[in-house]
């Protein structure tokens, strides 16, 4: 018996469309979110992500009608977040169909809402959500879509956040994202090596082979993907009977 | 069939309901005690904390209620948080009582294992069950919790292993419950609602 490392795949989402960025900017149409979310679910996704990139106050409520018609797709573990910066807007994403929600920006700027949130619905339902880049100063974690330095280092946040309750930690490293450069192994096993909690390894996807090393050497208890899944370049069925193959634990059976 | 999810004031009741009615069966949320008092089958979801949840129920006054309707035969799920609930208390309240239908403690997952349990897991069958019917040895199912009853405890009918052996599925009678969630577990979770479902009948 073993826990299975997880696939994930992220739908990024801007008015009812998903979308890609390449570093955080210049953004691409991939389709509709329902039909996306129900190809992956079939297809043998773990989980699946939903973030709105844009979240922008007005559109707040097309998001929540795109949760909730994502949420229909599924008969798996249901992740939304993007713009949430306060108690009700965890909870409006919880009650629209998710089953855990993704802190960011606003947790950073004011970390008592990861405990908010934990002590309303349980720590499994509070992912924290990190943007990570190499500076000279090390590992920093960035906010605003990666646009703006906090100042804070990726390994000391991650602490305390799971301190606050959250309970797991959703790793993109700014340097990959887009990149198909392939994960931040480095960076994820630093993470790892850090918190009680599991870690999923985000950015820059591209091989199977890349999925390998952030199971191996990254120590990654999952791992996310966008546009390789959305452009159909990879079904997650056979990404998955790949890594079996290779002796990583992973749920084949639906 | 009719069957009556009780919403005690949190967790995610879409995702239940859309999962037992997509296999034909009509569901109702219930909040009131005479609404347990008249149900047929009973699904108790749960997810958050254990003292929120313990809480839920005693101030809708629906800890009587529902000790009566399973003391009386009516079959009962308990879902993740349910199933910590129809035990006697759980460390992470120390001091709440539980619903007491099955005389253990919950206590928290060992430090040496990444807390909370979230992923995919498999089950080890300690004795015939009704769940886990005609699901292949090996289907993972998804957990997420920080908490676990010990799988030493005699009604289990399934193990995980997570740090120490803990309790999967339990059934008791016509009380039954699961440590993961069925309404998340793709296909073979889909299939434990309906062992469920056909039971109850």
């Amino acid at each position: 018996m073993t826990l299975a490392r997880r696939i994930i795949p992220c739908l990024d989402v801007d008015a009812g469309r998903v979308v890609k960025g390449v570093e955080f900017a210049g953004l691409r149409d991939m389709g509709d979110p329902e039909e996306l979310a129900a190809r992956y679910n079939r297809e043998g996704a773990d989980e699946l992500i939903l973030l709105d990139i844009t979240a922008s106050r007005d559109g707040r409520s097309t998001f929540l009608e795109t949760v909730r018609r994502v949420a229909e797709q599924l008969n798996i573990p249901f992740t939304a977040g993007g713009g949430i910066r306060r108690l009700e807007d965890g909870n409006a994403v919880l009650r629209a169909g998710a089953d855990k929600v993704t802190v960011n920006t606003a947790a950073v700027a004011r970390p008592e809402l990861i405990s908010e949130l934990a002590t309303q619905f349980g720590s499994q339902a509070v992912v924290l959500s990190m943007d990570v880049k190499k500076t000279p100063a090390g590992w920093e974690v960035f906010i605003r879509g990666g646009a703006e330095s906090s100042g804070r280092d990726a390994a000391d946040w991650a602490r305390e956040g799971v301190a606050r309750g959250a309970g797991e930690i959703l790793l993109t490293s700014i340097d990959r994202d887009g990149t198909c450069s392939g994960f931040d192994c480095g960076l994820t096993a630093a993470i790892a090596a850090q918190v009680s909690v599991p870690v999923i390894a985000s950015g820059g996807a591209k091989t199977f082979d890349d999925f390998l090393a952030v199971f191996g050497e990254g120590h990654a208890d999952a791992a996310l993907a966008a546009s390789i899944f959305h452009a159909a370049e990879h079904s997650i069925g056979t990404l998955k009977k790949y890594l079996a193959s290779r002796g990583v634990a992973v749920r084949l059976s639906r | 069939m009719k069957v009556s999810i009780i919403d005690y004031g949190a967790g995610n009741l879409p995702s239940v309901e859309r999962a037992l009615g997509s296999l034909g069966a009509e569901t109702e949320c219930v909040t009131r005690p005479e609404e347990i008092a008249a149900a047929s089958a009973l699904v108790l979801p749960g997810v958050g904390h254990f003292s929120a949840f313990v809480t839920g129920l005693h101030k809708r006054n629906l800890t009587a209620a529902l000790r009566n309707a399973i003391a009386g035969g009516v079959p009962i799920l308990g879902i993740c948080l349910g199933l910590q609930a129809m035990f006697s208390s759980s460390a992470e309240a120390p001091g709440e009582q539980g619903l007491d239908l099955i005389h253990e403690n919950v206590q928290a997952l060992p430090s040496n294992v990444k807390s909370p349990h979230i992923g995919w897991n498999q089950l080890r069958r300690l004795r015939k069950n009704i769940l886990l019917r005609e699901i292949p040895e090996g289907a993972y199912f998804y957990f997420a919790h920080s908490y676990a009853a010990a799988a030493s405890e005699p009604h289990t009918a399934a193990a995980c292993d997570h740090g120490f052996p803990f309790a999967a599925v339990v059934e008791k009678d016509n009380l039954m419950a699961v440590q993961f969630h069925p309404e998340k577990s793709g296909e073979v979770g889909s299939r434990v609602l309906r062992n469920f479902l056909e039971w109850a009948q």
